[in-house]
């Protein structure tokens, strides 16, 4: 296998997907490629926290049984799907990426993980995150940074940075991440490959490991848009185990991908163009052309109550952390540090058990909803939260879809924020709002700033406004300037 | 109680709904399995899992507040937050201001009325057992937690600080409780502790208004304790008061075997909660069709039937001692029988004795009688055919065993006398006994009493009771 070539590897999912069901590749050699992959280069990349050697060649056999027995292998047919390692996989450790999970294996498999291995997707491994989804670097992992495969001297962005790289390298042709406040979209854009936030309600959360739960969505990441919309529809729909799901069908996004965006409405969003590093500015404007030129209106407007975003975030979703990670104690599963009372063997076990990061939003959080503080500060912030949603939709009535940077800056070097919280926390500013409307958004590759270092372009949209959100991407995607592949991926170690 | 204070009383009742499902997923809702059986990873909080509200409980609730004349209302769930090992999330979903039931009162039987100023739901914790040392939780070795009654719905009722005694407590936690079962919500067996109840108890000099600083008492076990604890406490604050001290706001234990009531925590040492909305959950609107829906499937509260069959005698006021048969037939539910009985033309005493004696003794068997079974063995024992013991006797077997009234008479020999060899025995009994006749003649009637004993005993109990009254009363005419 060697990078240069148009390989099998180049290949899109849907691809390797339609080879499979026409029995043109067996699932097996698919799965034994990319764990070739990933034993190649993932020693120096370090997106998988778990590799299922095994049971991912056992669901391969059991998809080329389903195609030589002449039964649908489904959509998704022999594709390897990396699961960041937040959502419950049913007898392999799920960790958090955390110490305190030490040891603990879910006794069921999260929702969105069942409707993958319906469509004939192999989960090929568990993908590095921040410890709980809390980080925009992947560098507060438990088990180590994971690294961008553009630059590995650099973060390949976070929470979902192991799915992102594990993408961007060819580990996998897709991935699962959860964006609570751009977890997904962030990283995405940091390595170079489409990720995706759905409308909040669409995905199922159910054997996600919560962080914050009014703002945790799933979404794929990939490395075209059509693969994204494909994954979308898939995981996508009501849930009866999670009552935050919606009750009306989720619209199906992949059909509408070639339709153009003549005549659409498309808001370029000061806030989210203006604010960000000269060269990620300058490429969301070339997108804004290229849609203007492909016959869209676009329009420059701005919102300001979105700069109220960010602190607003910082509230609510470290409080609803502090109560969502309560009930890592110590009593019922992962790591226990003994003790002689059970406050005791508590308060030592969380010590022991969780990073810096986490302990920082447990306090935060915990602080924000205390007796006294909580209209001041949580209270505050859900008025702060209305006032964004109420932005939006004016901006709504007037536009189809928003334009803006994924994030501020281009990936940024390992180390340089981790003593800086507010600086890190700086690269959520442009994805945030969404996650607080609960609105969906995508971040498209485009191009490089002056490093080679990919940037994003995000398209937003109202909610359950995935069909006109992916139509918008898709030609996004097709205007976009090619981006030198990564420096780390599939084939160049051994080359 | 020394005189000038008055004591002023709401009670906190947490009563487990006798749903088949717990409240946030599908594992079943029963008492005394084997541990950690009902289990699963949304009731033992796994990471990961999420709740799903059972439509059921919000209908039982419904029925609660329903009965106790509450406004249902839209309502929201929130996080309880704070950590105890046999919590499972560390945090236990419950309703904080806007809870689903609020505004309501309850009239007890001696005609007073407390308010309730809500009953909101919530779902129960695990249960924690200390093990080795003393088995108490400062010298135990190892603890022990059963998960199988976390998630288990509840409903938690707060009174208003209306209660001014002991025994308006008791009578209020025993009215409840009837409540409680008449809508079919909850079998409030506090001895299975499916009602709990948590009793704030201040003082004020009496005739004044402002309260006092109370103190939250927790575990009452029983409306005997109840009581007990609440005249402890009384006593208690009375004698800090009388000697010019402070009640000093607690939560405390009561100590059933010594009959005191312990501090756990004061107010300073109480929880945070950190309440926040819970975002698992979506908010509940019980609209009105379903209201009327709900309302319509509860039956008549225990006050209700209590009225009807004390209309069964007619306008006149009932004595004290039927008031209790009529409160214990109500209590166990079987005002059905006495009402079977009594269109059937049994005479509503006797119903009612026969119902609130034997029967409620036996309640499980008595809620298993066929009434028509039930009412033949009455109206055999109102024509004489079988005597007051004997009537007793075959009612027992009948709760017991089942069983025809007249097949059980027969197997047993019961067979009643007849009237003139009735009318010999009477003759025999008075002629051997010619002091207790004379102050018989003389007019003391208690002595009906023990020649119905002496022919009773010469009868091997085939004798009637009230034939031998009416044969002893002919005698004497």
């Amino acid at each position: 296998m060697t990078g240069a070539a148009p390989g099998p590897m180049a290949r899109p999912a849907l691809d390797l997907a339609r080879g499979v069901r026409e029995g043109s590749v067996s699932a097996a050699e698919v799965v034994e490629r990319y764990l070739g992959a990933i034993g190649e280069v993932d020693g120096e990349l370090h997106a998988f926290v778990t590799v299922l050697h095994e049971s991912a060649r056992r669901e391969a056999a059991e998809v080329d049984n389903k195609v030589a027995a002449g039964e649908d292998p489904g959509p998704l047919a022999g594709v390897p799907v990396a699961v960041k390692d937040n959502m419950c996989t049913r007898g392999v450790a799920t960790t958090c990426s955390s110490r305190i999970l030490d040891g603990w294996c879910p006794p069921y498999d999260a929702t969105v993980v069942q409707r993958l291995r319906a469509a004939g997707a192999i989960v090929i491994g568990k993908t590095n995150l921040d410890e709980f989804a809390m980080g925009s670097s992947t560098e507060n992992s438990a088990f180590g940074p994971t690294r961008n495969p553009h630059d590995p001297g650099r973060v390949p962005g976070g929470s979902s940075g192991g799915s992102a790289a594990a993408v961007a390298a060819g580990l996998a042709p897709l991935a699962l991440g959860s964006d609570t406040g751009g977890s997904i979209r962030q990283p995405a854009a940091l390595c170079g490959v489409v990720g995706m936030k759905p409308t909040y309600g669409t995905v199922s959360r159910y054997g996600l490991v919560a962080f914050a739960s009014s703002l945790d969505q799933i979404g794929p990441l990939s490395t075209t848009v059509g693969e994204s919309a494909v994954v979308f529809d898939v995981i996508g729909g009501q849930d009866p185990l999670d009552s935050t799901c919606l009750e009306r069908p989720v619209p199906r996004s992949a059909s509408a991908l070639d339709d153009g965006v003549q005549g659409l409405r498309v808001g370029l969003v000061t806030e989210l163009v203006d604010g960000v590093d000269a060269a990620v500015g300058a490429r969301v404007r070339e997108a804004a052309e290229a849609l203007a030129g492909a016959g869209a209106n676009v329009e420059e407007c701005t919102i300001p109550e979105l700069r109220h975003g960010l602190p607003a975030y910082y509230l609510l979703a470290p409080a609803e952390a502090s109560s969502n990670l309560s009930r890592y104690d110590g009593v019922r599963y992962g790591l226990r540090v003994d003790a002689d009372t059970a406050e005791a063997m508590n308060a030592a076990t969380r010590a022991a058990g969780f990073g810096p990061e986490v302990k920082r939003r447990i306090m935060l959080g915990t602080y924000a909803l205390s007796a006294g503080y909580y209209e001041a500060y949580y209270g505050q912030a859900q008025k702060v939260r209305t006032l964004i949603i109420d932005a939006l939709a004016t901006a709504y009535q007037r536009f189809d879809v928003l334009l803006g940077a994924t994030t501020p800056t281009t990936a940024f070097a390992l180390g340089s924020k981790v003593d800086d919280p507010w600086a890190m926390y700086l690269s959520d500013v442009c994805t945030v709002p969404s996650n607080l409307a609960g609105h969906p958004a995508v971040s498209i590759p485009y191009g490089a700033d002056d490093s080679g270092l990919p940037v994003g372009v995000q398209v937003l949209a109202p909610a359950l406004g995935e069909p006109v959100m992916f139509q918008v991407a898709a030609v996004v995607e097709r205007s976009a300037p090619r981006l030198a592949p990564p420096r780390v991926r599939a084939g160049t170690a051994a080359s | 109680m020394s005189a000038p204070w008055e004591p002023v009383i709401g009670l906190e009742v947490h009563c487990e709904l006798s749903t088949a499902t717990k409240l946030f997923c599908g594992c079943r809702n029963a008492f005394g399995e084997e541990p950690n059986t009902d289990v699963c990873p949304v009731c033992l909080g796994l990471p990961g899992s999420l709740p799903v509200l059972n439509i059921r409980a919000v209908e039982y609730a419904m029925r609660i507040g329903l009965a106790l004349n509450c406004e249902v209302r839209p309502s929201l769930f929130h996080r309880k937050n704070y950590f105890y090992p046999d919590m499972p999330k560390d945090y236990q979903i419950s309703q904080y201001d806007a809870p689903i039931n609020v505004g309501g009162w309850l009239e007890l039987p001696d005609g007073s009325r407390v308010r309730v100023e809500r009953a909101h739901m919530e779902e129960d914790t695990g249960k924690t057992s200390h093990i080795g040392g003393g088995g108490r939780i400062h010298d135990a070795d190892h603890a022990l937690v059963d998960y199988n009654r976390a998630g288990v719905p509840l409903v938690e009722i707060v009174s208003a600080p209306d209660i001014r005694s002991s025994a308006q407590a008791r009578l209020y936690a025993s009215e409840l409780r009837g409540i409680l079962v008449a809508t079919g919500a909850s079998d409030g067996r506090m001895e299975e502790g499916s009602m709990r109840v948590d009793a704030n108890v201040s003082l004020r000099p009496a005739g004044t208004f402002e309260l006092g600083t109370r103190c939250e008492i927790k575990n009452l076990n029983s409306l005997r304790s109840l009581g007990r604890a609440i005249d402890y406490e009384v006593e208690r604050q009375a004698g800090l008061l009388e000697a010019g001290e402070k009640v000093v706001q607690q939560t405390r234990h009561w100590n059933e075997d010594e009959g005191v009531t312990v501090a756990l925590r004061s107010k300073e040492e109480a929880f945070d909660y950190r309440y926040f909305p819970e975002p698992d959950l979506v908010p509940v609107v019980p609209d009105p069709a379903w209201q009327a829906e709900v309302a319509a499937s509860i039956g008549p509260m225990p006050a209700q039937r209590r009225a009807k069959l004390a209309g069964l005698f007619g306008s006149t006021e009932p004595t004290p001692a039927r008031t209790d048969q009529i409160a214990t037939v109500v209590e166990h539910g079987l005002d059905g029988l006495v009402a079977a009985a009594v269109v059937a033309g049994v005479e509503p005493g006797l119903a009612l004795a026969r119902t609130s004696n034997e029967a409620a003794a036996d309640p499980v068997g008595a809620r298993r009688l066929d009434p028509g079974v039930y009412v033949a063995l009455l109206r055999m024992e109102q024509s004489g055919k079988l005597s007051a013991t004997q009537a007793k006797t075959v009612l027992t077997e009948m709760l017991e065993n089942g069983g025809d009234p007249a097949e059980i008479a027969r197997r047993r020999g019961f067979e009643a006398l007849e009237a003139d060899s009735l009318a010999t025995v009477v003759a025999d009994v008075v002629a051997a006994h010619p002091d207790e006749w004379e102050r018989y003649r003389a007019g003391d009637d208690k002595l009906v009493g023990f020649f119905t004993g002496q022919v009773m005993r010469a009868t091997s109990n085939r004798a009637n009771g009230k034939a031998v009254a009416a044969e002893l009363s002919r005698l004497r005419a």
